[in-house]
């Protein structure tokens, strides 16, 4: 997909560990370990995996808040780690971040006017007043009255906290919002408040999504494509109601499996991992998830997995469909 | 037969700022427990789920009092135990497993010595067959190599692990009932799995019963056989998980039900307008009206009172979703 406004290509960030100040550092952890994805124009990509597997790296990666160690981040055809300094603070703008705890993502000494002002002042030359008039904007397109600029963030509950981040992450003609975990935090009858706004600000502003979260069936519901990561790697890419019909991948399956039934009467099949995630200081050899793997042939603790097409726009990492 | 648990129109309150300000946390919340089932109490944060699990074990931080009802446990008044009989209760008869393992082990003990604690002072259990118990309860929440394992400290062990470590301490003093406040909301989704699953084995070859609070439903539907739900310090709904689930009746228990994403149905979700009420400040009538769609005038002037419609459980409300549910489902 040349279209793409996002393009991620073998990306990879180890972290050296184990070193003493001065010393050699005695390992390292493969925290994103050779990550491809693309995110289209106005599309949402689901970024699935448990604690620990490199989604919150990955998302520093996109945002340039991290160097990678190897591979690029291409944005709108463009490689950042190529981009001049007033380049990357126009990609700065351009892609922003909604974090997950709205009650620490948001300064509470500074008034939410302010909050959200922020970065219009940082990356675009406006009088106070325009800026005061975006401010106003901003706010009715998240649900909230104009008025509450003159107020502080602890006079707000933990959705409309959201809704002032989603606001600040808006602000400067986003192309790209990071959801790092976006409902998380948030009540049970709030969430849905959360996910159906950021479905209408899509429509409105043709906005793409990179959503981050560990619930399933709320990746799935949002976004239109669906990629699972385990021990830094991308295990199964696909449509995200494809891939919820049928999953491919034997880790896909368990996070299916394990996700919980709506209903007491739902039945599927059960698959119960076995141990937990391997330390990412050593992971194993062949394909990492081949310890916990009920369907572990002996080639898989030899050979490492290639991401491969299994049907059109069905990418999956695992031996048991690829042919040789 | 008398339920193992009857707590009746039990009423908790967090007093404040000399007096002045009252918040009801639990106000009038009924429900009763049988030997061996598996009760869940579902509600959204601040509704009053944890001080109704903290008032039944008399666990209330200082400035919260239990002003009124009964919690029989076994025919016995609960309410009017001293401290000293609730500790010989507490561990014994009724276990708890607290939300947050990183905060429930004590750091400085090791995994034997905490395991070990409740068979020591409950059961009265000393040397070899102490340890010989302790190995068992280990082995029963499937930790590995026990023998090794109890010398670690909690450190050592991943979240998973504590976890289960907290449900061995919670069987070890051989209780009837537990109370497991969302046990799961810190753990990854196949590590919850198989920690769900070890509960329902452990339940079945002990016969314990649960009391499982929880704001997840799709808990709920794994692991219970009836549900109260609770707002604003009151169980609004209680019925089978079935039932609940085909004929939700409270407007409240409907639109949470809406509310919640389903795996590979892409179908607008329903957001319940406005926010969860503040417990010292309710509104007049039923706490739920402001956000309920199906409010009439009366609603907002009496609070409804709990009826059975059919048998099958209650509901608080005046107006509750009739039968007509039923064939959609």
């Amino acid at each position: 997909m040349d279209s793409s406004l996002l393009a991620v290509r073998d990306l990879r960030k180890h972290f050296p560990v184990g070193g003493s100040l001065f010393g050699k550092a005695r390992g390292v952890v493969k925290a994103v370990d050779g990550v491809s994805f693309t995110i289209g124009s106005g599309e949402t990509l689901g970024l699935v995996g448990e604690s620990g597997c490199g989604k919150t790296t990955t998302s520093k990666l996109v945002l340039a808040a991290e160097e990678p160690t190897a591979g690029t981040i291409e944005f709108e055809g463009r490689n950042i780690a190529d981009l001049s300094r007033a380049d990357l603070q126009d990609y700065r703008a351009k892609v922003q971040v909604v974090f997950q705890d709205p009650y620490s993502s948001l300064s509470p000494r500074m008034r939410v006017g302010d909050i959200i002002a922020e970065p219009i002042k940082a990356h675009e030359a406006l009088s106070a007043a325009e800026v005061r008039g975006r401010v106003s904007e901003l706010l009715e397109l998240v649900g909230l009255r104009p008025d509450a600029a003159r107020l502080f963030p602890h006079e707000f509950s933990g959705g409309q906290r959201q809704r002032l981040a989603i606001a600040r992450a808006l602000s400067t003609r986003t192309r790209l919002v990071v959801l790092d975990e976006p409902v998380s935090a948030l009540d049970v009858s709030i969430r849905a408040h959360i996910i159906t706004l950021l479905e209408e600000l899509q429509q409105r502003l043709g906005v793409s999504y990179l959503f981050i979260a560990h619930d399933l069936a709320a990746v799935a519901h949002v976004s239109q494509r669906t990629a699972v990561m385990y021990l830094g790697k991308l295990v199964e890419v696909g449509d995200s109601l494809e891939l919820c019909a049928g999953p491919l991948h034997p880790y896909t399956k368990a996070l299916f499996a394990a996700s919980l039934p709506s209903h007491p009467d739902e039945s599927r099949e059960e698959i119960v991992l076995s141990g937990e995630v391997p330390s990412a200081l050593s992971p194993p050899r062949g394909c990492s998830f081949h310890p916990r793997c009920p369907f572990a042939m002996p080639r898989c603790s030899e050979q490492e997995p290639r991401l491969l097409e299994a049907s059109p726009g069905r990418r999956v990492a695992c031996h048991l469909y690829s042919a040789s | 037969m008398a339920p193992l648990l009857r707590v009746s129109d039990l009423r908790a309150h967090y007093v404040g700022f000399g007096g002045t300000r009252v918040v009801k946390a639990v106000d009038g919340v009924s429900f009763s427990v049988e030997a061996g089932e598996t009760f869940g109490l579902v509600g959204e944060s601040g509704c009053g789920k944890t001080t109704t699990c903290h008032a039944i074990v008399r666990l209330l931080s200082p400035s919260g009092r239990i002003v009124g009802g009964r919690i029989e446990l076994e025919g016995e008044d609960l309410v009017k135990k001293s401290q000293a009989e609730m500790r010989r209760i507490r561990g014994r008869r009724i276990a708890t497993i607290p939300q947050d393992p990183m905060a429930s082990l004590d750091p400085l003990f090791s995994i034997y010595d905490q395991v070990a604690e409740p068979a020591y002072y409950h059961r009265s259990l000393r040397g070899r067959s102490l340890r010989q118990r302790v190995m068992e309860l280990l082995a029963a929440v499937r930790i590995p190599s026990p023998e090794r394992r109890m010398k670690d400290f909690p450190h050592q062990l991943s979240g998973g692990m504590r976890q289960r470590i907290v449900g061995a301490i919670a069987q070890a003093g051989g209780p009837r009932l537990i109370i497991a406040d969302e046990p799961t909301t810190n753990l990854d989704v196949t590590i919850q799995l198989q920690y769900l699953n070890l509960l329902k084995d452990l339940q079945r070859a002990t016969g314990v019963a649960l009391i499982f609070v929880t704001h997840n439903l799709g808990i709920v539907a794994k692991m219970c056989d009836r549900v109260g739900v609770m707002y604003a310090g009151k169980i609004v709904e209680m019925q089978s998980v079935r039932g609940l689930f085909y004929r939700a009746r409270h407007p409240y228990t409907k639109a949470l039900l809406d509310s919640i994403p389903k795996l590979g149905v892409r179908q607008p979700l329903y957001g319940i307008p406005g926010q969860p009420p503040d417990l010292s400040a309710l509104p007049a009538g039923c706490a739920f009206h402001p956000r309920c769609q199906r409010a009439i005038d009366r609603c907002r002037v009496e609070e409804p009172r709990q009826h059975s419609p059919n048998g099958d459980g209650h509901v608080r409300c005046w107006l509750p979703i009739e039968e007509e549910a039923a064939a959609r489902g």
